[in-house]
């Protein structure tokens, strides 16, 4: 029987003090830089604070024990205590604001509260969000607001079971009643049911659908719908309203993703999200001036995906590292003691290419923030012409950030060997959540196909000359100047080559294009068969604006503001990130510029010689990152390091353990034993 | 509660009957051929009709709704009620052999009969047949009739909590006692704990423990000793003995890993396993004759993680291509009907290579089994030579088949979309089973850093002008190229042009290892600081070898057994997996060969033409891996294609959607929403 006392040391773990007494720079610093600011760390600390000082990581760790029902149960039970303590932070804090509550609910914070997922999470993300940029005033004060203030809970209701991407093939139909003045909402088909908002299942009483609006049998198309499904006292489904969970999935368990199907539910006319398009009581109908807007919600959730993506990169790559220093393996010279395996170059070569990649993502995603607040701006002064560019850029970044951190956790995942594996390391739970962004608000092929068709457009425009936004002006550049001149290897060149092999693939596609296009296919079988040359044209150009925004944020005019020290380990990060993707990327490379063998040669010595650099400052940056033990909620990363306790004491805590012999052994297993079969 | 009734359709959907109808060659005989025989497919049929038939509805889910524990003892259940079915099956259609009992606790098809896996695969796989490998005749006869028969159940326990590639670093100890003719076993501190044996948690009463050995505080190396863990009556565990479940994992959820801490436990020095060394009653130590022959248990765990990862794989490509003919999305002209996915070149892209991945791998296990047969034969008869090149070409078909694998494995769930994430379709637990391989029996990177200094080796006896065994041969016939001939589109082509890159990787691994060395480097610290120029060397070396083996099985004497238009198939698939290869790896061939504009835009041609041509035959040919629906346990893939239906049939099931409202409502969410904070 296994003893109940804590197995925990008190004590930070030596080998991983070492590192952090070692570091040749101040992590505060980092800490700072990455948060945005010292008044930015101060403040994200202090709400960190208080809204995890009676928490218990131990019972986090052991929801792994739980049922699919408990495991929701829980999720809805942390999340209604994180709306609590932000409400009563906003109270303390900041009176009549939103600084806290509810802006502060969909953020990292809230993370080490439900590991098992929010099921209110995309009723901020998404709902508050399309309701605030769809609804009239008079509809946001009507129901808005409530949903706002958690007085009814909803979700957003677009994916039908047989229908994802291609929003014209929706199902669901809202048909206008003008004797009642009431949208008549039906799925005609199993197909058409909705599938997968977060929360629908059991933690919701109202829902926006997306819906194919008929007038008089015309389709005008899809629209918002916000809708009842649940009485507000009982939680009883409403008639016509067929609702559940959709089980089990492979991460976000706590967030109870619904099914939804209506069967002649009836809401108001009003009740039709107007701010844009509407339809008047006599059934005449109003397009939106711009319709690219409904797509507008989706352009924000790619921003936010590529910046939580990178945030889920920093909080594998923060366990992995740990994990790493404490861990020791395979004596480098024999008889020697075995090394801490951050010691071997190989695990180096696992681990610090993804802090680097988080940290670029983290800066090309500030970027991408930038430019949505700045087309926001415009967008309410009547201006569109940015959008174009914002939306391509969002999926651009929103495929590679969410390919990179998934391939990314997994091979830090991996990197922790067999303890990796365990539930307990948290590494599989992060990389379920990570991998999933490479499948909703947007697939990510499709996303790659759209930036192909947006890189076409560019290029042929580019060809007659028309100015270009910023972040395919490369594209004109590269037509004036074919050739690319010599590779110096510096991150300027480097940045231009990736540009030029970008180019050129989009230059290769848009030929291919034409050529089937000239044989006689329509533009789009074209296309189709284009398809791959597009993806690739599209993931460089995702790639080119990575490079180019890591180096400015690195080596720009910000660089000023920074220590000596910090600057030095940012440049070492921005040449692991620059060296390592340009070698992942040379069989683009090699296609158009001319690198020698020597070119090649140095390029792997810099590979080396830069993990070199990173090993005394690897535990410091991620330490930099500034996660809690309870964001990180893992048995291999705490700040303490005592990796091989806390995965003893999390097992020691499985409800299997607290009885030496399992239920079934006298029922099945002793009898079978004794069977002679 | 529903009102669609008699969800599932009892008939084929008519995309998918269009596929099979379209196939251009004979399903039956790729099946015979795949399962190597058609008297071996119809027995297979036998069996999976006796033991799949009486399953019951919801059998491959219910699982997933239950706590960590509930999953533990349903399947303990589970396996005490198959392996009586199994033993009377092998009995009537196979008496004698070991194909279905207890082959069926391991094979293909036990992932139909136990789909959160079981607790007793490692007492099958490893602890039987490690006391008929290295017990003497008087063990094997003690226990080995036992265990086969399950009247005691063992596993295997070497992996440490911090201890587990190295495995001289092992900490546990086994002290001989010559006063009580005893062997003492201890873990002597929290890091020495076993951790991660199959079944060990609850289920095994026996382990065999690796431990080093001490004879008058003399070490003699790591020995392995059968300690009784359990009482065989009570089941509590035995004086000494701390014993546990390790915790939940990505996927085995029911495999039942645990932890074993020994505290002075006393065996009899007949427990150690003694076939080969050997210790005497006066304490004499008599080391292993032939130390090497271990290797080869190693050799074939590793060829049956390869067959199993490509089955796995296979099994991922068989339900996402399923899916892709039923799933329509996203018109290629516009204001046609949605198209099947299928006709998407980019999703054509993710399936089809995965496809011949799978069957290379196949193929690949298939000539190395051959290999292994000879090998064995040898070295009964006291000749090793062969065993080196064995021992590497089990490690890099192990470290590539896993990691292409698993890379596939997880490339195929995205290509379902949303609904891959669902546990319903069992991709994600396909994955968590494929990838744990990634890390046993040899974690990827050691076992690709063996085979580089295999090859440094190998290459230091080429420039001394020796003579190298088969595997290396490709060395010399690459090194008298002063350059690489102009390329043709020919298969033979491919295969040089990348023997050719690996020949050059290894060089410029070699002479950086040995300028290192120059420099003053140990030979240790200098392999380390190597590590991935060596690590890249031995991938490709690897790629080499599977594409030469999958040619010369396609193009060799074996075409002739197959009909022209199986051949025509199988060349279609070659064809795919070579031209992926070398677009996989353009960064290091480019590097060492000269391909034109042209030769490039070939190979994308290629590669274009031989997804279209393999188009047709997709369906058929997963349908020719004859994987039961049990088996493959997924809502997205099964044969019926009725795959909207299933999903919403699994829905159903979920516990959560007994009840429409939750207790959380009335507990927290109704109170939270009332609140006026």
């Amino acid at each position: 029987m296994a003893s109940s006392t804590s197995v925990i040391p008190t004590t930070v773990n030596p080998d991983l003090q070492k590192e952090r007494d070692a570091a040749s720079f101040n992590s505060e610093e980092f800490a700072a830089w990455w948060a945005g600011g010292e008044e930015v760390l101060k403040f994200n600390r202090g709400v960190r604070e208080y809204m995890e000082k009676d928490v218990d990581l131990s019972e986090m760790l052991q929801l792994q024990n739980k049922t699919h029902e408990e495991i929701i149960e829980f999720s809805t039970r942390g999340a209604i205590e994180g709306a609590k303590k932000l409400r009563r932070l906003q109270e303390e804090r900041n009176p009549g604001g939103d600084v806290y509550w509810p802006n502060l609910y969909d953020a990292q914070v809230m993370w080490g509260l439900v590991p098992g997922g929010n099921p209110f999470g995309v009723m901020y993300v998404m709902l508050v969000k399309a309701l605030q940029a769809q609804c009239t005033p008079e509809q946001y004060e009507e129901f808005g607001k409530r949903v706002e203030l958690f007085e009814i809970c909803g979700t957003y209701a677009q994916t039908e079971l047989g229908h994802g991407t291609y929003l014209r093939g929706l199902e669901t139909r809202a048909d206008f009643d003008r004797k009642t003045d009431q949208f008549v909402l039906n799925t005609p088909n199993i197909s058409s049911y909705k599938w997968w908002p977060g929360g629908l299942g059991h933690s919701s009483n109202h829902c926006l659908v997306m819906a194919q609006l008929y007038i008089d049998g015309d389709c005008k198309g899809p629209h918002m719908f916000f809708i009842q499904v649940r009485d507000e006292d009982t939680h009883e489904p409403l008639p016509g309203v067929h609702i559940g969970d959709i089980g089990k999935k492979m991460g976000f368990i706590g967030v109870n993703n619904g099914f939804l199907g209506l069967k002649n539910v009836r809401i108001p006319r009003t009740r039709m999200l107007m701010r844009h398009a509407q339809v008047k009581a006599d059934g005449s109908y109003v397009s939106s001036p711009t319709n690219v807007l409904t797509y507008f919600a989706m352009v924000r959730t790619r921003c936010v995906i590529a910046k939580n993506n990178a945030v889920m990169l920093a909080s594998a790559a923060t366990i992995a590292t740990r994990y790493s220093a404490v861990r020791r393996q395979s004596p480098i010279n024999p008889n020697e003691r075995e090394p801490q395996i951050m010691d071997h170059v190989t695990q180096q070569m696992k681990l610090f290419p993804e802090i680097a990649t988080s940290v670029a993502y983290r800066k090309a995603g500030d970027y991408l923030w930038n430019l949505y607040d700045v087309t926001i701006e415009d967008i309410e002064n009547g201006k569109y012409e940015r959008l174009p560019e914002l939306h391509s850029l969002s999926c651009a970044l929103k495929v590679t950030c969410s390919m990179d951190s998934a391939s990314g956790v997994e091979k830090l995942r991996l990197a922790c060997g067999g303890h990796g594996f365990l539930t307990s390391s948290n590494m599989s739970s992060i990389y379920v959540s990570a991998t999933a962004a490479c499948t909703y608000e947007g697939e990510n092929t499709v996303l790659l196909l759209q930036i192909g068709r947006f890189l076409m457009k560019t290029w042929r425009a580019a060809l007659t000359g028309a100015p270009l936004p910023p972040t395919v002006r490369y594209l004109a550049e590269v037509q004036k100047n074919p050739e690319f001149g010599t590779w110096t290897g510096s991150w300027e060149n480097m940045v231009k080559a990736m540009q030029y092999a970008a180019a050129n693939r989009t230059q290769l596609a848009f030929r291919s294009l034409s050529k089937r296009m000239s044989r006689g296919e329509t533009e789009a079988n074209a296309a189709n068969h284009t398809g791959i040359e597009f993806t690739q044209a599209a993931e460089l150009h995702g790639r080119a604006f990575v490079f180019s925004a890591f180096y400015e944020a690195v080596t720009g005019p910000q660089s000023k503001t920074r220590s000596a020290n910090f600057n030095r380990v940012l440049e070492n990060l921005l040449e692991l990130y620059l060296v390592k993707e340009t070698l992942n990327q040379m069989g683009h490379l090699l296609r158009f510029i001319n690198l020698t063998d020597t070119d090649l040669s140095g390029l792997q010595d810099r590979l080396e010689t830069v993990l070199t650099k990173l090993r005394p400052d690897a535990v410091a940056i991620v330490d930099g990152f500034d996660f809690s033990d309870l964001q990180l909620n893992s048995t291999l990363g705490s700040y303490d390091g005592n990796a091989y306790e806390r995965i003893f004491d999390a097992a020691l805590k499985n409800p299997m353990n607290q009885k030496a012999v399992p239920k079934y052994f006298h029922e099945i297993l002793r009898p079978f034993m004794k069977s002679n079969i | 509660m529903s009102h669609i009734k008699n969800l599932i359709p009892s008939t084929v959907n008519p995309d998918l009957q269009k596929e099979r109808a379209a196939a251009e060659f004979h399903v039956e005989e790729f099946s015979a051929w795949w399962h190597g025989g058609q008297d071996k497919l119809k027995k297979k049929r036998e069996i999976e009709k006796a033991i799949f038939s009486d399953l019951e509805d919801g059998y491959g889910l219910n699982h997933e709704y239950m706590s960590h524990e509930e999953v533990y003892n349903s399947t303990v259940k589970k396996v005490a009620e198959a392996a009586v079915k199994l033993k009377a099956l092998q009995n009537k259609l196979n008496p004698g052999g070991t194909d279905i009992w207890p082959g069926g606790l391991f094979n293909a098809q036990s992932f139909g009969l136990f789909p959160a896996n079981h607790p007793i695969a490692t007492h099958i796989t490893m602890f039987v047949d490690v006391i008929k490998g290295q017990g003497t005749a008087e063990q094997v006869e003690k226990w080995g009739k036992a265990a086969e028969n399950c009247n005691i159940i063992g596993t295997y326990a070497q992996t440490e909590l911090a201890h587990g590639t190295n495995v001289r670093g092992l900490a546990t100890r086994a002290d001989f006692d010559p006063k009580t003719d005893e062997f003492v076993l201890n873990t002597p501190n929290l890091e020495a704990y076993k951790w991660w044996p199959g079944g060990l948690g609850h289920t095994a009463n026996h382990a065999m423990v690796v431990a080093q050995l001490y004879i008058a505080d003399v070490h003699h190396g790591v020995q392995m000793f059968i300690v009784p863990l359990r009482d065989s009556e009570t089941h509590m565990p035995l004086p000494g003995v701390d014993i546990g479940e390790i915790g939940k994992k990505l996927g085995m959820a029911s495999v039942n890993q645990g932890f074993l801490g020994l505290n002075h436990v006393r065996i009899p020095r007949t427990n150690m396993l003694m076939k080969f060394a050997k210790v005497e009653r006066d304490g004499t130590f008599k080391a292993s004759p032939a130390s090497r022959i271990n290797y080869l248990t190693m050799v074939y765990t590793r060829c049956l993680i390869v067959s199993q990862n490509s089955t796995l794989l296979l099994a991922a490509a068989t339900i996402a291509t399923r899916y892709s003919a039923v799933r329509r999305q996203s018109p290629i002209e516009p204001n046609q009907p949605e198209p099947q996915i299928i006709d998407h070149v980019t999703q054509r892209l993710k399936l089809f290579p995965e496809i011949a991945t799978g069957i290379a791998y196949h193929l690949a296990t298939e000539y190395m089994w051959e290999m292994y047969a000879q090998t064995v034969q040898e070295a009964n008869n006291g000749k090793f030579e062969r065993l080196p090149d064995m021992h590497i070409l089990s490690c890099a078909l192990k470290v590539l088949c896993t990691t292409d694998g698993c890379a596939g494995i997880e490339k195929l769930r995205l290509s379902t979309g949303g609904h891959g994430y669902l546990i319903a379709a069992n991709l994600s637990n396909i994955y968590g089973n494929a990838v744990a391989a990634y890390t046993y029996e040899g974690e990827n990177t050691v076992l690709l850093l063996q085979i580089g200094r295999a090859l440094v080796k190998a290459w230091a006896s080429f420039v001394d002008k020796k003579p190298l065994s088969a595997s290396y041969s490709y060395f010399a016939s690459s090194m008298q190229l002063k350059e690489f001939p102009k390329w043709d589109d020919s298969w033979q082509c491919i295969i040089k042009a990348l023997q050719y890159t690996a020949a050059h990787k290894t060089r410029i691994a070699f002479e950086n290892l040995a300028n290192r060395m120059a420099s003053g480097q140990s030979q240790g610290v200098a392999a380390n600081n190597t590590g991935i120029e060596l690590t890249r060397a031995a991938e490709l070396h690897g790629r080499q070898f599977v594409c030469q083996t999958f040619l010369e099985q396609i193009t060799g004497a074996k075409a002739q057994k197959r009909s022209p238009a199986l051949n025509k198939i199988l060349e279609n698939v070659l064809e795919l997996f070579l031209v992926q290869t070398v677009l996989n790896n353009l960064n290091d061939i480019l590097r060492f060969i000269k391909l034109s504009d042209a030769d490039l835009r070939s190979l994308q041609k290629r590669l274009e033409d031989s997804l279209a041509q393999f188009r047709p035959n997709a369906v058929a040919i997963c349908d020719g891996f004859e994987f039961h629906d049990r088996v493959l346990n997924s809502v997205l893939g099964s044969y019926d294609g009725n795959v909207y239906p299933r999903l919403f049939d699994s829905a159903k099931r979920s516990t959560m959607n007994q009840k429409p409202v939750q207790t959380s409502f009335e507990t927290y969410l109704k109170p939270l929403m009332k609140a006026k904070l």
